[in-house]
């Protein structure tokens, strides 16, 4: 394949024709905060996070679903750019009830993780304090619907990597869901496996193993990466 | 002239006054640096005047919170969000997704549901200060100048904030102090 040369945050970098934006970044060492990305999926471009400046354009674009071009020239780190993550974290915050204190992923949530990274201190945005229900009908996991960023990576693990395709999303906009099945309660899912893809996927406190209390939810990103890698290049290594 | 500096205890469990006290023998110097001129910890009444800084602890939750919050913005220059109550609306702010009802039914649900002994919710006008429809934020409320987030603060980060403010820096907190729960 053809190589393209570029330029990222001042640097000239090349890499190979198809290669996103994220991808060519990551291998330079340009770190790029994402949310709905997940290493071994697709990408849906969702988050809106890992938005890039390019050079000739007025609109910001997802690093993470935008392919490389000849002569791009890409700032991944602007303050317009950190304006924005911080305003879509605010928001995030706001359009669902995250209490951190009783969240079985404080401490451990990339939800927090770039918030912190962005300054995020408060959030200037009226908090929406919607009702959301908690689907722990299932026999090992939990489903806490308050703590859901709609980034989708369950149900792209759910239907790519497991095969499962128990996951979906139902509804629009701020009333959209994550639901299993036909929109049942997950422990009634007989497509479900039990693997637990999901809730290695999940960013944030919205999937986890039952019994796991207050900050005890560590979300094995390492399994699914193993799972990815011998999928992927048939490599198994631990 | 030394600071002279405020703290309030509004919708809150009182933990992070409780972090607050964490903050152990440097309690002793801040007394020799700072004010402090109403206070929990302290036996004063009435919030005074021409207060510098006041440290707001809880969510704002019943009329009284409300009332009180807006004398002392009237009052103090700055304002500091005091952990998460304060800044997100934590745990108190946990009965707003139950809807417009949502007073009436956790009272129903704490003092009568729940009641062993002697069923009923406590009312006395003048007292018992009515609960908000929804619970908020201080910020929501009035405008708040800076923030110190935690489920309580650490003592640590307390200091850092505080310290920052006698200094007389507008306070920052990065890397592992900046953190919620
Ligand atoms: S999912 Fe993350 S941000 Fe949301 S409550 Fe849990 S720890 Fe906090
Ligand atoms: S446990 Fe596996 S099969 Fe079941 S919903 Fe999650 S990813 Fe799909
Ligand atoms: S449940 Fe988790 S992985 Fe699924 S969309 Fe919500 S935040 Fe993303
Ligand atoms: S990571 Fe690119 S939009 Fe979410």
């Amino acid at each position: 394949m053809a190589a393209k040369t570029l330029i990222i945050d001042g640097k000239a970098v090349s890499a190979e024709e198809g290669a996103t934006v994220l991808q060519v970044a990551r291998d330079n060492n340009v770190a790029i905060p994402t949310l709905c990305h997940l290493e071994g999926v697709y990408d849906v471009g969702a988050c809106r996070l890992c938005l890039v400046e390019v050079a000739g354009s007025t609109k910001l674009q997802p690093a993470c679903t935008t392919k490389i071009s000849e002569g791009m020239n890409i700032q991944t780190n602007s303050d317009r750019l950190r304006k924005y993550r911080r305003l879509t974290l605010e928001l995030l915050f706001a359009e669902r009830n995250h209490v951190c204190a009783v969240c079985v992923s404080n401490g451990h949530c990339e939800l927090q993780t770039l918030a912190y990274s962005l300054g995020l201190d408060h959030v200037r945005y009226d908090y929406v304090f919607p009702k959301w229900k908690v689907d722990v009908t299932h026999r090992l996991f939990g489903m806490d619907h308050n703590r859901c960023i709609l980034c989708t990576r369950c149900v792209r693990v759910c239907w790519h990597i497991e095969g499962a395709g128990t996951k979906n999303v139902a509804g629009r906009g701020a009333t959209a869901r994550i639901i299993s099945d036909l929109d049942q309660p997950w422990g009634d899912s007989e497509s479900c496996t039990e693997c637990g893809k999901c809730v290695m996927a999940c960013p944030t406190g919205a999937l986890f193993h039952k019994g796991a209390t207050a900050g005890e939810m560590e979300h094995d990103r390492d399994k699914l990466e193993f799972i990815v890698n011998a999928r992927e290049k048939q490599q198994w290594l631990p | 002239m030394k600071l002279r500096v405020a703290t309030v205890w509004l919708g809150g469990c009182s933990g992070c006054h409780m972090s607050f006290l964490d903050m152990d023998e440097f309690l002793i110097e801040l007394a020799g640096l700072i004010d402090l001129v109403y206070s929990p910890v302290i036996d004063v009444k009435e919030f005074p005047e021409a207060v510098d800084v006041c440290l707001i602890e809880g969510a704002v939750c019943n009329e009284d919170n409300l009332e009180i919050l807006r004398k002392i913005r009237e009052r103090t220059k700055v304002l500091v969000s005091f952990g998460d109550c304060a800044v997100t609306g934590n745990v108190p702010a946990m009965r707003n997704p139950f809807g417009p009802d949502n007073r009436e039914n956790v009272l129903q649900r704490a003092y009568v549901e729940n009641a062993r002994n002697n069923p009923g919710v406590p009312k006395a006008d003048g007292i018992v200060p009515r609960l908000l429809e929804q619970v908020v934020p201080v910020h929501e409320a009035v405008y708040v100048e800076y923030y110190l987030p935690g489920c309580p603060p650490p003592a640590a980060r307390i200091k850092e904030v505080l310290v920052q403010i006698i200094n007389g820096q507008a306070p920052l907190l990065t890397g592992p102090q900046l953190k919620f729960g």
